[in-house]
């Protein structure tokens, strides 16, 4: 650490320009550095305060609903800091070696050296295979709320929203109220599971009377809502054409033409697994995440994780543990930091930790579906391999670990590396071979995380020698 | 029938494009995959069983949605803004 210390000291990096990363950008700033952001999308906001390319007849009110006021004064905040900070939108961090970032940005690779990193990097929907989920019209529910909020589009003419989590009847909702054409709900937890949602009141009334006033605007505007779903099947041939479920024995069918489908969400961990920050299990996220302190810090020195990328909290968690992360980088820079400040922010985090195992146990992720699920269904959806493929591969080669099951069977080996299949990859594996979820270990992350140009990587050069 | 219903920016200026060669109009502010999805009912056929697909995750995260210019460049749809005079296929198999 003493080398670290006397030479000329670079920039700090956040990877990611959602509420962590912008609230971890103002707390650096405020503290004396000038940090340089890097985000994937064109404008900041991350995927749940996304903003529009261009603008539109829609309020912030329309597109945030309650959490207006929270995304506006992020997207400010952020603006107001022009100047102050390095900004690269547009640009995706595709690996992490030796102390250094290599960064695509504008068709070039460059690779940037930092002094602290704190990954921001957010989460993408969990899913599970189900027959005919890869059929057009069907997307994630994240992927329906981008359509209607940042491309102001609905994803069919008679929507059925399919999967559990606070994010299901918030989407529907949202495309209700965009006067889209709501056909049902389905939700995967049996209704005894969401008697735990008063657990969370005295938590957070206000929460959950929104969730519960949204259940009850759907139920007025015509919606079916439905709990306890199982069993599911969407049918079409070349797009969707109606899904099927059962439910106590009884079987169910509604036609439709688009379809959300998600079960919470899941955490984007790859550059933390680059960058050599030491991975545990979480049973509550069912996956293995990168470790952290209260702070943030990781494993690594200087490295620091903060968001949803850190293990599924929300929003308000975001925020809180982008500041938390950034007061602890300084802490650690020696430079001045609000201790009192970083205590009242764990405080909230922690509470927000109680409050998001209320919402777990309302609705848990239905890990059981793996054991059921049909030989020829798709569970790789980029190298097309079926779970019946998978299966043969577990018990042709004896294979006991996850990494081993994509040498195998090539699942998670696409383009989109495993970030979509991974976690039933693991839930089939398990069953399978009769292990624990946490026995059947983790997908390396590969550089590049996301596909980018051969002719690029090629092109990578020192930014800033030292 | 569209697989994408547009609500908002239906007047918003037009951008033109090809898809599979027939000249369509997409809407300033769209992705390529909105500019295609409220047009027609796929992206792509997939490598290996050649089925439609319509991309899924919206997010950059998936993979599922790379569509084929005519010049051969490949572009992830969901993330890339539509330009004017983009000509996209969406009939080859194998397309990402």
């Amino acid at each position: 650490m003493n080398a670290h210390s006397t030479r000329t000291r670079l920039q700090p990096l956040i990877v990611g320009a959602g509420p962590a990363g912008i609230r971890a950008a103002q707390a650096l700033v405020a503290g004396g550095l000038r940090p340089l952001v890097v985000d994937e999308a064109p404008a900041c906001g991350g995927q749940i305060y996304r903003q529009r390319l261009v603008p539109d007849q829609r309020s912030a009110r329309d597109l945030y609903g309650s959490e207006a006021g929270k995304a506006e004064a992020l997207h400010r905040d952020f603006a107001g800091l022009a100047g102050k900070l390095d900004y690269w939108p547009q640009a995706l961090l595709w690996n992490l070696r030796d102390g250094r970032a290599d960064i695509m940005v504008s068709g070039e690779s460059r690779q940037v050296a930092y002094d602290g990193l704190v990954l921001a990097t957010g989460a993408t929907d969990r899913v599970l295979p189900i027959p005919g989920w890869t059929l057009p019209g069907v997307f994630t529910l994240g992927g329906a709320q981008i359509a209607l909020k940042s491309q102001g589009c609905a994803i069919g003419s008679r929507i059925v929203f399919l999967g559990s989590g606070p994010l299901l009847y918030l989407v529907a909702w949202q495309y209700l109220k965009a006067g889209a054409d709501v056909a049902a709900v389905l939700d995967t937890a049996p209704f005894a599971a969401k008697l735990s949602l008063l657990r969370g009141l005295p938590l957070f009334p206000g929460i959950v009377l929104r969730g519960l006033r949204m259940s009850a605007e759907l139920k007025l505007g015509g919606v079916a809502l439905h709990d306890g779903v199982a069993d599911v099947r969407i049918e079409g041939t070349d797009r969707v054409e109606a899904i099927a479920w059962r439910r106590g024995g009884r079987e169910h069918r509604f036609a439709c033409d688009g379809i959300g489908y998600g079960l919470a969400l899941r955490s984007e961990t790859q550059a933390a697994d680059l960058a050599g920050c030491r991975f545990a299990f979480d049973p509550r996220d069912r996956a293995f995440l990168p470790e952290r302190d209260a702070a943030g810090r990781t494993s690594v020195p200087g490295i620091y994780l903060a968001g949803d990328g850190a293990g599924i909290a929300g929003a308000d968690a975001a925020e809180r543990s982008g500041e938390r992360a950034a007061l602890a980088l300084l802490q650690d820079r020696g430079l001045p930091h609000d201790a009192g400040r970083a205590a009242a922010l764990e405080r909230e985090l922690a509470r927000i930790g109680r409050f998001r195992a209320v919402i777990e146990a309302a609705f848990p992720f239905p890990a059981h579906w793996m054991g059921g699920l049909a030989d020829g269904t798709t569970l790789c959806r980029c190298e097309e391999v079926d779970a019946g493929a998978v299966r043969d591969a577990i018990a042709r080669f004896g294979v006991h670990e996850l990494n081993r099951l994509k040498a195998a069977s090539r699942v998670g080996m696409g383009r989109c590396q495993g970030r979509v299949c991974g976690a039933a990859a693991a839930e089939l594996l398990a069953h399978e071979t009769g292990r624990g979820i946490e026995a059947v270990g983790r997908l390396r992350a590969q550089a590049p995380v996301k596909p980018v140009p051969l002719t690029l990587a090629l092109a990578a050069r020192p930014e800033a020698a030292e | 029938m569209p697989l994408l219903r547009r609500l908002v920016r239906a007047d918003h200026p037009a951008i033109p494009f090809t898809l599979d060669g027939i000249a369509c109009e997409g809407r300033a502010g769209d992705t390529v995959l909105t500019a295609i999805l409220t047009r027609a009912e796929r992206l792509r056929l997939s490598e290996f069983s050649a089925s439609p697909r319509a991309g899924f995750c919206q997010m950059a995260a998936c993979q599922d949605c790379w569509v084929v210019l005519e010049s051969g460049e490949r572009l992830r749809a969901c993330s890339t803004a539509l330009s004017p005079g983009m000509r996209i296929l969406t009939r080859r198999a194998g397309a990402a």
